[in-house]
C-alpha cells in the first residue's frame, strides 16, 4: 500500500512537472492567413502594428512563449505609441499585448504539442489524475478504522507551513498569475485541452476553460480524498457530492453547452455580488440582445440574490449556499480540506475580518450603483468619476488579486477560505441574514464542552467555536458556513447544525447545564 | 481590596476566577507551577497526535488574563501559612491572601511498584508528561514497545496516542474486562473488542509487578505478576487512576482526607479556605456522586458555585444530574443520569441493553424495575442531546415515555442514520410492549420543564 501511495506521488509530480514546464515550451509559427483571419477577427486597423508583424514574426520559428511575447508586446507598443503621437485614435489597438500574445499564440502553435493534444493531455492532467488516485486511494485501508483522521496533520510539511505547504503556495500563486495577467503563457494549456472544448462548445479552449477544466478535475479528486476521509459521515459525504454536483454541471457544463446553442455563458448559481460584473453594461446589453434567455437568465438573476438566497439562507443558514453550492466553496471543501486548521482564530483576525468584508460589500454595491446609473442615463461619469475605472480596479484588486491569487494561492499558509471569510461580498450578504433572521444554528450540547479545542483549530472560517461551547451556548456567526466539520472532529458530541425555531437560538449562559437549577436560574436569567 | 488567591490554573481554578471577576472587583491571582496560561488538559493527546498544537489547547488568548485584571503567578507553593493568611514558594517569596482557594488537581496513582521513578515511566496528566511522553516515545524506533498499565480514561487515551504514531503498546488492565467498574458488560465487552481491533494489545486481569532498569536507568522492561512474563519496552505509562494533588497541605492545618477535606459550601475546616475540583472531598457523597470528583465538568461546576459564596451570595454546591462523556479510539461515549456497572448497581435498577449488528453502536438505558421510573442512559456511537435527558430526569419520567421519544434526544448530524425504531422494536419485544415511535417535536425539546 505504501509503495502504491509512493509511486503514485511521482506519477503525479511528473505530470504536475510536465504542466508546469508547458508554458515555456512549444514551438510557434504564424502564416500569414492566419494573420489575415486575426487582423480580421480583432478589427485590427494599425498598419504600423500589422506591418512589423509582418516582417518580425510572420514565417518565422518561435521556440517557446518567452520567445514571441516580447516581439508581440514591443510591436503592440510601437504601433500604439507611434498612433497616439499622431493622435489616430482609429487605430489604436486596445487589446492588451498579453490578449493578443494568446490570440496570436493560439493560432500559430504548430509543434509537437499541438500536433499531439491528447497524449500531452495524458501526460499532464492524465498522469496528475492517475497519480494522485494511486496517492489517495490506498488511504481506505492505510487510514485504519472508520472515525476522525487527523493524526500527524502538525507534524507533516504539507499541512504545517513547512517546506512542501511553501511550494504549494509559490505553485499556486505563480499559477494565478499567468491565468490573470499572462495568459498568453497558458497557450499549451489551452491546446490540450481543445479537444474536450471543442466537444463541449464547439469552440477551441482560451485560458479560461483550462482553469474550469482543472477546476473540476482538482475538485473531483479531492472530492475523492474527501469521502475516503470523512466515510463515516454521511453529512460531509452528501455536502461533498453537492458542491462537486453544482460545480461540474452548473459551472462547467452548462454554461459551455449554453454557448453552443447560441445562447449566452451563464452560470445559474453564481449569485450577484459575487458575479460582480453581472450588471455590467456589456452583459446586459449582451443579455437583453439575447432575447428569451437573455431576458431569463437577467429576471433569475435579479431574482436570486433578492429572493432565492436570503429565503434559503433563513430556512438552511448560507451553508445551503457556501459549502453545499458554491464553486468557491467548492474548491475550498475539497482542494482547501488539508489547509482548514490554518485560518486565524484571533480577535485580531476577526476584526480585521468585518472590516475587510464589509468593505469589499459596500464597493461592489457602489460599484454597480454606478454602474446602473451609467447604463441608464448612458453616461460613463457618476460625480467626475469614470464608471469603467471604478470597474476595472474592483475586477483587478477584488476579482482578480483578493479571490484568485491571494484566495486560493494562500491555502496552504492562511487557510482554505481566506477569499470566503475576508473578502466575498455575496458571503457578507448572506451572513447579515444567517445572523439576524435565520433557523440556522450549531447547537450547543448542555455542559458536555471539554475545552480541548478541536472544533475552533478545524474552523476554515476562523471562528473560535470553543468560546461558545464551553459557555454553553450555541454557535451563531455570520461567517460560519457551515461545512460541519467542527461537529465531526468534536470528540465529545458537543455540536449539531440544525435549523430549528428562531426563538432560543441566541443563548448566552454563564452557568451550563447540570450545575444547580437555581444557580443556572439565577445567573442565567439576568 | 479583598485579595483572591487561587492556587492552581485549570479549569476548577479559571472558571472561579473568572466568575469572581464578573461578580466583583476583588483583586485575583491564579498561582500555577505547571504552565503560564490555562490549557484544556483533555486536549493535550491531541498534541502528541499531531491533531493541534499546544497553543490550541489554550481556550484563552494571552491578553485574556490582562484585560480581565486576573494576574497570573508561575510558582511552586510550598507551605501555607493560614495564620498569617500567606503563601510562600518555593523559589522563596511569598504571597498574601484574604481568601484562598485551593484548585491543584490531581496527581497520577503511583503504588510503589519497584522501577516507578525510572526515566521513560510516566502518568499522563500534566503538561511536563506530554514533554516527557515526546522525550522517550517521538517515534517507533526510539520507543519500541510501550506498556500501559491501568484501565481508565487516561489509559486508552495513551494508547490511541502511542498508536497514532505506530508504536506497539500493551495495555494491562487489572479487571476482567476494560473499565467494567463503572461500564456494564456488554458495553465493556465491546470497547475490549475494539481496542483489539486497533492492534493494541489488550492483557485483562493482568497486573504489573515490577519495572526493570537498564544500566542507564533507563526503563528496560515490564515484569507481569500473574505470569512472571517479562516484557521488553522503553516506555511506561502509569494510568491507574489519579489523586488529589494535596501532599503540600500535609502540614497547613487544613483537614486533609484523600483530598481537601470540604463542606457543601467547598469551605475547608479553616476560614477563608476553601478547594473545589478534583483535589476537593466532600465529607460525605452526594447522591450517587463519589466525595471525590476528578471530572472535568464537576471542576466547572464548583468553580461556579464557589464563585458565588465569595463574592457575598452564599450557595451550597448542588450538582444537577450526573452527565459526562468520553472517546474510547474511534467510539464515543455520553452517560446521562446514573447506569451502574454489574458491581454497585442497586438491586432495583434493571437495564435494557442495545447493540448494532455490525456497528460499535450501543445503548444501555437503565430504569427503576419496580415503578418504571428512567434513571439514566449510557450511549455509544450515538450522540444524544443533553438538554432533554436532563429534563426528563427532573421530570422522573418513566421508562416507555423515554424510548417512545428518543427521537427528541438524537443529536446525531444531520442525515446519519437513525436507530430509534430498531431500538424501540427490540424494546417491545423484550418487555412484550406495543409503543410507538414519536416524531421529532422541537415543542417538546424547547419546552420548559
Amino acid at each position: 500500500m505504501k509503495a502504491i501511495k509512493t509511486i503514485g506521488l511521482v506519477i503525479f509530480l511528473i505530470g504536475l512537472a510536465i504542466f508546469t514546464a508547458l508554458p515555456l515550451l512549444g514551438t510557434y509559427n504564424l502564416n500569414e492567413a492566419d494573420f489575415n483571419t486575426i487582423v480580421k477577427e480583432q478589427n485590427i486597423k494599425s498598419d504600423v502594428f500589422i506591418n512589423e508583424l509582418k516582417s518580425n514574426i510572420i514565417g518565422t520559428d518561435f521556440n517557446g512563449m518567452q520567445t514571441l511575447s516580447p516581439k508581440i508586446s514591443e510591436a503592440l507598443n510601437n504601433a500604439n505609441e507611434s498612433h497616439i503621437k499622431n493622435k489616430e485614435w482609429d487605430k489604436k489597438i486596445y487589446t492588451s499585448s498579453s490578449d493578443m500574445a494568446a490570440v496570436i499564440g493560439k493560432k500559430s502553435a504548430n509543434g509537437f504539442i499541438a500536433n499531439n493534444k491528447g497524449f500531452m493531455w495524458f501526460l499532464t492532467f492524465g498522469l496528475g489524475i492517475i497519480g494522485a488516485l494511486m496517492f489517495i486511494l490506498p488511504n481506505v485501508i492505510l487510514l485504519g478504522k472508520k472515525g476522525i483522521k487527523n493524526d500527524g496533520v502538525y507534524h507533516e510539511s504539507a499541512t504545517n507551513r513547512g517546506w512542501i505547504g511553501w511550494m504549494v503556495f509559490i505553485f499556486l500563486v505563480s499559477f494565478y498569475l499567468v491565468l490573470y495577467f499572462a495568459s498568453e503563457y497558458a497557450t499549451n494549456w489551452t491546446l490540450i485541452v481543445d479537444p474536450i472544448s471543442e466537444s463541449l462548445s464547439g469552440n477551441p479552449a482560451g485560458h479560461w476553460f483550462v482553469y474550469g477544466f482543472m477546476y473540476c478535475t482538482v475538485m473531483t479528486v479531492m472530492a475523492v480524498r474527501m469521502y475516503i476521509k470523512y466515510r463515516h459521515n454521511i453529512y460531509q459525504v452528501f455536502r461533498t457530492t453537492s458542491v462537486l454536483f453544482f460545480q461540474i454541471v452548473f459551472a462547467f457544463l452548462i454554461p459551455e453547452i449554453m454557448v453552443r446553442l447560441q445562447m449566452p455563458y451563464y452560470d445559474f448559481k453564481n449569485a450577484f455580488p459575487l458575479d460582480y460584473d453581472f450588471f455590467f453594461q456589456w452583459n446586459l446589453k449582451d443579455l437583453i440582445n439575447n432575447g428569451g434567455i437573455g431576458i431569463f437568465i437577467l429576471v433569475w438573476g435579479i431574482v436570486l440574490t433578492l429572493i432565492v438566497v436570503p429565503v434559503m439562507v433563513y430556512f438552511f443558514g448560507k451553508r445551503w449556499y457556501c459549502s453545499w453550492v458554491c464553486g468557491c466553496g467548492g474548491l475550498a471543501e475539497t482542494l482547501g480540506d488539508p489547509y482548514r486548521q490554518h485560518s486565524d482564530k484571533s480577535l485580531f483576525a476577526w476584526k480585521v475580518e468585518r472590516y475587510l468584508i464589509h468593505a469589499v460589500l459596500l464597493f461592489v454595491l457602489i460599484m454597480t450603483g454606478m454602474t446602473l446609473y451609467s447604463f441608464f442615463t448612458e453616461t460613463g461619469t457618476v460625480l467626475g468619476i469614470k464608471t469603467a475605472t471604478v470597474q476595472s480596479i474592483y475586477s483587478l484588486v477584488i476579482g482578480s488579486i483578493f479571490a484568485g491569487v491571494i484566495g486560493t494561492g494562500f491555502y496552504p499558509i492562511f487557510g482554505n477560505r481566506v477569499w470566503c471569510r475576508f473578502g466575498c461580498p455575496l458571503a457578507a450578504y448572506l451572513g447579515f441574514v444567517q445572523r439576524f433572521k435565520s433557523r440556522f444554528r450549531i447547537t450547543t450540547n448542555g455542559g458536555q464542552c471539554i475545552s480541548c479545542g478541536n472544533c475552533s483549530t478545524y474552523c476554515e472560517q476562523g471562528i473560535d467555536v470553543r468560546a461558545y461551547a464551553q459557555k454553553g451556548e450555541n454557535i451563531i456567526r455570520s461567517s460560519c458556513v457551515g461545512c460541519g466539520i467542527c461537529s465531526a472532529v468534536c470528540p465529545r458530541g458537543v455540536l449539531k447544525l440544525e435549523n430549528g425555531p428562531e426563538k432560543g437560538r441566541i443563548n448566552p449562559t454563564e452557568i451550563l447545564l447540570g450545575n444547580d437549577v437555581d444557580l443556572m436560574d439565577l445567573v442565567n436569567q439576568k | 481590596m479583598e485579595h483572591i488567591v487561587i492556587i492552581g490554573n485549570g479549569i476548577s481554578g479559571v472558571t472561579l476566577a473568572r466568575h469572581v471577576r464578573k461578580l466583583s472587583d476583588k483583586k485575583i491571582t491564579i498561582v500555577s507551577a505547571e504552565t503560564d496560561y490555562f490549557f484544556s488538559r483533555t486536549a493535550l493527546m491531541y498534541v502528541y497526535m499531531g491533531h493541534m498544537k499546544f497553543k490550541h489547547t489554550q481556550p484563552y488568548e494571552n491578553w485574556f488574563w490582562k484585560k480581565n485584571r486576573i494576574e497570573l503567578k508561575k510558582g511552586y507553593v510550598k507551605q501555607i501559612e493560614t495564620e498569617d493568611k500567606m503563601l510562600h514558594f518555593a523559589e522563596g517569596d511569598t504571597l498574601q491572601y484574604d481568601k484562598l482557594i485551593i484548585a491543584t488537581g490531581s496527581k497520577p496513582n503511583k503504588f510503589g511498584w519497584p522501577g516507578q521513578d525510572l526515566n521513560g515511566v510516566m502518568g499522563m496528566y500534566h503538561k511536563q508528561d506530554l514533554e516527557s511522553l515526546e522525550t522517550y516515545a517521538p517515534n517507533n524506533e526510539v520507543c519500541k514497545r510501550a506498556v500501559i498499565v491501568g484501565g481508565g480514561l487516561i489509559g486508552i487515551e495513551l494508547a490511541e496516542m502511542l498508536n497514532s504514531r505506530k508504536i506497539p503498546v500493551t495495555f494491562l488492565v487489572r479487571e476482567d474486562s476494560f473499565w467494567n467498574g463503572v461500564l456494564p458488560k456488554g458495553e465493556s465487552e465491546m470497547i475490549n473488542e475494539h481496542i483489539k481491533n486497533h492492534h493494541i494489545d489488550l492483557r485483562l486481569a493482568t497486573n504489573l509487578k515490577a519495572i526493570n532498569s537498564d544500566e542507564h536507568g533507563n526503563v528496560k522492561s515490564v515484569i507481569i505478576e500473574e505470569t512472571g512474563e517479562e516484557l521488553e519496552c522503553n516506555v511506561v505509562g502509569l494510568t491507574a487512576g489519579v489523586a488529589p494533588n494535596v501532599d503540600f497541605l500535609r502540614d497547613s492545618g487544613i483537614e486533609i482526607g484523600r483530598g481537601v477535606k470540604v463542606n457543601r459550601f467547598l469551605e475547608t475546616n479553616i476560614p477563608d479556605v476553601y478547594a473545589i475540583g478534583d483535589c476537593a472531598e466532600q465529607h460525605e457523597a452526594i447522591g450517587n456522586r463519589r466525595p471525590i470528583e476528578a471530572v472535568w465538568y464537576t471542576g466547572r461546576m464548583m468553580g461556579e458555585t464557589l464563585a458565588q459564596t465569595i463574592c457575598d451570595n452564599k450557595t451550597e454546591y448542588k450538582p444537577g444530574h450526573w452527565f459526562n462523556s468520553a472517546k474510547f479510539l474511534d467510539i464515543e461515549y455520553q452517560t446521562y443520569g446514573w447506569v451502574f456497572a454489574e458491581r454497585g448497581r442497586p438491586e432495583y435498577e434493571q437495564h435494557f441493553h442495545w447493540r448494532h449488528a455490525k456497528e460499535n453502536i450501543c445503548i444501555t438505558v437503565a430504569f427503576h424495575k419496580d415503578s418504571n421510573e428512567f434513571l439514566g442512559i449510557n450511549t455509544f456511537g450515538i450522540r444524544m442531546r443533553h438538554e432533554i435527558f436532563d429534563k426528563w430526569l427532573t421530570e422522573k419520567r418513566d421508562v416507555d415515555y423515554v424510548m417512545s421519544h428518543l427521537k427528541d434526544a438524537n443529536f446525531d448530524p444531520e442525515f446519519f442514520k437513525t436507530y430509534e425504531n430498531d431500538i424501540l422494536t427490540q424494546y417491545n419485544n423484550t418487555f412484550n410492549t406495543n409503543l410507538t415511535a414519536h416524531k421529532k417535536s422541537w415543542k417538546r425539546i424547547f419546552s420548559k420543564v
